[in-house]
């Protein structure tokens, strides 16, 4: 993308630098607000939050230099060691903070639910990528996916974690959508979700999901009840006023007010000490980041391509709008992170296999940017 | 079929035409799409977020402030109520305090058991803690205990992290040193109520451990005793952990109130009382100062303002001698003889003069029917009258001149009045006459009447502090209003502009009671310079058809009275006694006697009542405490609570007296038959044996 201009070294001057200086500048910045958090310390947070950014960067560019036809070859051979994960927790996994969501492979704890999250874009994507084209509209381009979709989300449903079958869910229906699935269906389906929404809330979920959906719509009638969470956050936000109460200064966080400072509600700890001018910054990098992510799937002439980059880019997406919206009171408590700035392994994993998928597609863009027609 | 081959046909190819450029359109028009919702719930976070921020920012700043400060009132030390020599009759003492927030117990039975066993408290209040934590709104803290020492205070200190709504607390608590002597007097202070703090929506009410006024004094100047409550503010954590002091303001002194009171006397005088039920009052002549107002017997302010126990409430409200009546101001008699020496001042005011006699035969004909004198006086003048109380001479003389004319007098010296003082509540009796008949019953006044007034039997109803009141202006001849607080202006006391001569011969009539050939010869001071003058009263309850007033039931026995002044010749101190039920005058004479011999040579009155102190088992408060030990040994589990309410209680004492006061009037029915011998006196009510003090410890 950016010009050559000679004095930078080639294979460093290609990379996407649009996109990945607001990305450094939004883990720096996420590890001064964890640093805060921490009470003014670099441990336990903010270094660990950086040694794994670093870590998963160098992840991501490796993902990044993968050929296309390896990654298409690989595809459903990943989804199905994934969804074998998901049933291994299921039989194997450990009880942890109340739910089965990890399985301790000895040197590392892994969360294959966080894996399932690109490997369904890249699943989606090969499948729709080699389903031929007049059969967009008949039934089997409904029923593969869906079926695809189905097991790891109700896998994942049985953990239970409705936060991760969502995102799943999520990401497997942008590509659907993307893959030019005749539009009814989705209408019929969304229509089908109201219809059936109720039913879900009220079999479907689990009492303290119940009230968690619940409180978001009344969150002050509960204070310090199951709507404490919203409402502390709320007070952090909205105490930071538009410059904030200064680094290091944020007492909702200092004080233990806001539950969970450091992951789920980072963004309240970053406002409350960086005010709107913090939360807008924020903002405008993940609006840089996906708006490049979108502009990368759709210079893409590749459809695999093109689908699988919108697919990361909607997954991301979903991370970003879920926790930002639950922090400041428009969705229920549902424990998504936000990306890049949340202390957390898994979601810095999924989120930068997303970024390495995305900036592989930019490769192969520049490649071959014309590669798609030959498909 | 043909049609329905082409509908067919048309149905499949519903779509337009699929192929890689359409798809290719789609992805381009749905990724538009996709970015314009992404851009769009961006817009609309940025939006929420500086709603949040901006619009929102002062409530959220509030809020987040009252998160990070915690402001903890400091219960402002309580004014002191003080004698007229600046000794404390109310003080505040130093102590370490456990309150319970009922809201924040998980489980209010388990830890209150755990508490009381931390504390050493006795069943029977961890029972009454439990029905009060039920009861109680969950903002009301409750007190679980004071007055606590050190090490158990630190007992349990260090266990409060397991129980959460338990406050442990430093501070003050009320002190009366000379405990129930002014239980009536002053009151005693307790946690607000509800209600008192729906009307006065004061965060210091509710803070733990403040306690208000809830009766007599503490009750009436409750606002200048407050004080004005200090402030911490410290930063806490959510777990409420303690950062740091922001800043301390402190707590500012109630104002103290003096009284008229002389401390000693007063509780001389209510230990003086002793077995029996009744009141003192003593005042000054010259500027109407209330030395005493004391009325046993009487509850422990200290304890009451513990909370008031279930078995001690029970106890006081099984009493006859009904200890949560304050008799002073809400005991009505009929009084009896006493108020013979004014009667006397209202004849000579009408023109009678001291030296006209009747014939006493054992009573006189008053008009159409004879009348029973308690005795056989022969002839009598109004010397012998008032010394020997000889009845026929009133009924004769108030028939002559009409009692209308000696009840206006009776008002003038503050019989059946109600005087300026600060007190909650005061009842004031009945000078029966006329028209107030009338207006009652609707019953023409009639010559049994007279008969009875004159000799204040029938309707005639007065208070100890009204007796006291009337001793008071008779023996200076001036108007004297009682006077509580020192602090009030005195107001020289207007004359009445009676004939000294006339006042002189009255008070000739009562020191003759004592010092002559009169009723209460046993009155006499056992001091050498210093006489004291006075009128015995004996004032029946029933007719004596029901009960001789000597024996039978306590409560049918007669009331004794005595009204007085010291010294004789030159009043400087004037005062009433009456002792309900005490059988006859001869109950309430000696205790005017010690009293005034108190006033005078501390040390001689005091000696004698030590010596009575003993017969009786111990100080008053001595017994209060040993009744209530085996009271609650004896009783302890099936007594009935208090009232929720302490207002409920005194609502219903006061209540109960005026119906009392009612049926004692009942009598005025009839002519009342005074009974012979009224000097005698019956034995101590039932209600005042206490066990014995326990013996000195054995040796093994």
């Amino acid at each position: 993308m950016s010009a050559h201009t000679g004095i930078i070294p080639e294979p460093i001057a290609r990379q996407p630098w649009g996109m990945l200086i607001p990305l450094f500048l939004l883990v720096g910045f996420g590890a001064a607000v964890l640093y805060s958090a921490a009470g003014g310390k670099m441990d336990p947070f903010a270094s660990s939050h950086l040694i794994r950014f670093s870590v998963f960067l160098v992840m991501a560019s490796i993902i990044a230099s993968l050929p296309r036809d390896f990654v298409r070859f690989m595809t459903y051979p990943a989804y199905l060691v994934v969804l074998l994960l998901l049933i291994g927790v299921e039989i194997l996994g450990n009880v942890r903070g109340g739910s089965q969501r990890w399985l301790d492979l000895g040197f590392m704890v892994l969360q294959p639910s966080e894996l399932m999250k690109p490997v369904i874009v890249v699943t989606l994507a090969q499948f729709y990528a080699s389903l031929p084209l007049g059969m967009i509209v008949s039934w089997r381009a409904l029923l593969v996916p869906g079926v695809l979709i189905a097991l790891p989300v109700s896998l994942v449903l049985l953990q239970p974690d409705l936060g991760t079958s969502l995102a799943i869910a999520f990401g497997g229906a942008v590509v659907m959508l993307l893959a030019g699935l005749p539009m009814k269906w989705f209408v019929g389906g969304g229509l089908a979700a109201v219809a059936a929404a109720p039913l879900v809330f009220f079999f479907g979920l689990q009492d303290y999901q119940q009230r968690r959906v619940m409180t978001m719509f009344n969150p002050e009638a509960d204070a310090l009840g199951a709507g404490y969470h919203i409402n502390q956050s709320k007070i952090a936000i909205g105490s930071g006023g538009i410059f904030g109460k200064g680094f290091n200064n944020g007492s909702q966080s200092h004080l233990q007010y806001l539950p969970e400072p450091q992951t789920d509600f980072v963004f309240a700890t970053m406002a409350e000490e960086w005010g709107l001018m913090g939360g807008l910054f924020v903002l405008a990098v993940f609006t840089i980041i996906l708006g490049w992510g979108l502009r990368v799937a759709r210079a893409s002439r590749d459809r695999f391509a093109s689908l699988l980059a919108a697919g990361m880019t909607a997954t991301i997406f979903f991370y970003i709008a879920v926790n930002l919206m639950m922090v400041m009171g428009m969705a229920p408590v549902v424990g998504i992170p936000l990306p890049f700035m949340s202390h957390g392994g898994s979601s810095m994993m999924t989120n930068m296999i997303c970024i390495g998928a995305l900036m592989m597609v930019n490769r192969w863009n520049r490649e071959a940017p014309r590669y798609g027609l030959a498909s | 079929m043909k049609r329905f081959f082409k509908l067919r046909n048309g149905a499949r190819r519903a779509g337009t035409v699929v192929n890689a450029s359409t798809l290719r359109n789609t992805f381009e028009r749905r990724t538009v799409v996709i970015g314009g919702i992404q851009a769009s719930i961006a817009i609309l976070l940025a939006g929420r977020m500086g709603y949040l921020a901006i619009a929102e920012n002062e409530k959220y700043r509030l809020e987040s402030e009252s998160n990070r400060v915690n402001l903890t009132l400091i219960p402002p030390r309580r004014g002191w109520i003080l004698d007229r020599n600046g000794a404390p009759l109310a003080s505040n003492r130093a102590d370490f305090r456990v309150d319970v927030i009922p809201d924040r117990l998980s489980d209010p039975d388990r830890m209150l058991t755990q508490i009381g066993e931390l504390l050493g408290l006795e069943p029977d209040r961890i029972t009454d803690l439990k029905t009060k934590v039920e009861t109680t709104r969950g903002f009301a803290p409750v007190e679980v205990a004071s007055g606590l020492k050190y090490e158990q205070f630190a007992a349990l200190s260090v266990r409060l992290p397991d129980m959460q709504g338990v406050v442990p607390q430093r501070g003050f608590s009320r002190y009366y040193p000379t405990a129930s002597s002014v239980g009536h007097l002053i009151g005693y202070v307790g946690p607000a109520s509800a209600e008192e703090y729906e009307q006065d929506r004061n965060p210091i009410l509710i803070t733990p451990g403040y306690k208000i006024g809830k009766d007599g004094l503490e009750k009436q100047f409750e606002q200048g005793l407050r004080g004005v409550p200090g402030a911490r503010r410290v930063e806490v954590t959510a777990g409420g952990r303690i950062v740091r002091d922001l800043e301390t303001r402190d707590d500012i002194q109630g104002d103290a109130v003096k009284l008229t009171i002389d401390g000693p006397l007063q509780d001389y005088a209510a230990r003086r009382i002793g077995l029996e039920s009744g009141s003192v009052v003593v005042m000054d002549c010259e500027t109407g100062d209330l030395l005493c107002m004391a009325s046993m017997p009487s509850f422990d302010p200290n304890s009451f303002s513990d909370g008031i126990g279930s078995v001690e409430y029970a106890m006081l409200r099984e009493d006859q001698r009904v200890p949560l009546r304050n008799k002073v101001l809400k005991g009505l008699y009929p009084p009896g003889s006493t108020v013979k020496p004014m009667h006397c001042l209202a004849f000579l005011q009408a023109g009678v003069s001291p030296e006209d006699t009747i014939v006493c035969g054992g009573g006189r004909r008053i008009g159409s029917r004879f009348f029973n004198c308690h005795s056989n006086h022969g002839v009598v003048n109004m010397d012998r009258a008032i010394a020997q109380s000889c009845d026929s001479y009133f009924y004769h003389f108030a028939q002559q001149i009409g009692f209308d004319k000696v009840a206006a007098l009776a008002k003038e010296l503050g019989m059946g009045q109600e005087f300026d003082l600060p007190v909650t509540s005061q009842f004031y009796g009945t000078v029966p006459t006329s028209d107030w008949k009338f207006n009652k019953f609707g019953r023409e006044w009639e010559t049994f009447d007279t008969v009875n007034a004159s000799i204040g039997q029938g309707y005639y109803l007065a208070s100890p502090l009204q007796l006291a009141v009337m001793s008071a202006r008779l023996a200076t001849g001036k108007r004297v209003t009682p006077r509580l607080l020192l602090d009030d202006p005195v107001v020289q006391p207007e004359s009445f502009g009676f004939d000294p001569e006339h006042l002189a011969y009255v008070h000739q009539g009562m020191n003759n009671v004592v010092n002559g050939a009169g009723t209460a010869r046993r009155a006499r001071l056992p001091l050498d310079d210093v006489k004291i003058a006075g009128k015995t009263g004996t004032a029946q309850v029933v007719s004596l058809s029901v009960s001789d007033g000597r024996s039978g039931p306590w409560k049918f026995r007669d009331h004794g009275l005595f009204t007085f002044h010291a010294p004789a010749e030159n009043p400087r101190y004037a005062g009433a006694v009456v002792i309900e039920h005490g059988g006859g005058s001869g109950a309430a004479y000696p205790i005017a006697r010690d009293v005034v011999t108190f006033m005078f040579d501390p040390a001689k009155g005091l000696e004698a009542l030590k010596q009575l102190e003993r017969q009786w088992g111990g100080t008053a408060q001595e017994r209060l405490e040993r009744r209530y030990a085996a009271y609650a040994a004896e009783r302890g589990a099936v007594v009935t609570p208090p009232p929720q309410r302490d207002e409920d209680i005194f609502d219903r004492v006061e209540a109960e007296a005026r119906l009392e006061a009612e049926q004692t009037q009942e009598i005025g029915e009839a002519f009342v038959k005074p009974r012979e011998d009224q000097t005698a006196s019956g034995t101590p009510p039932p209600d005042s044996i206490v066990p014995p003090p326990p013996a000195e410890e054995a040796q093994p």
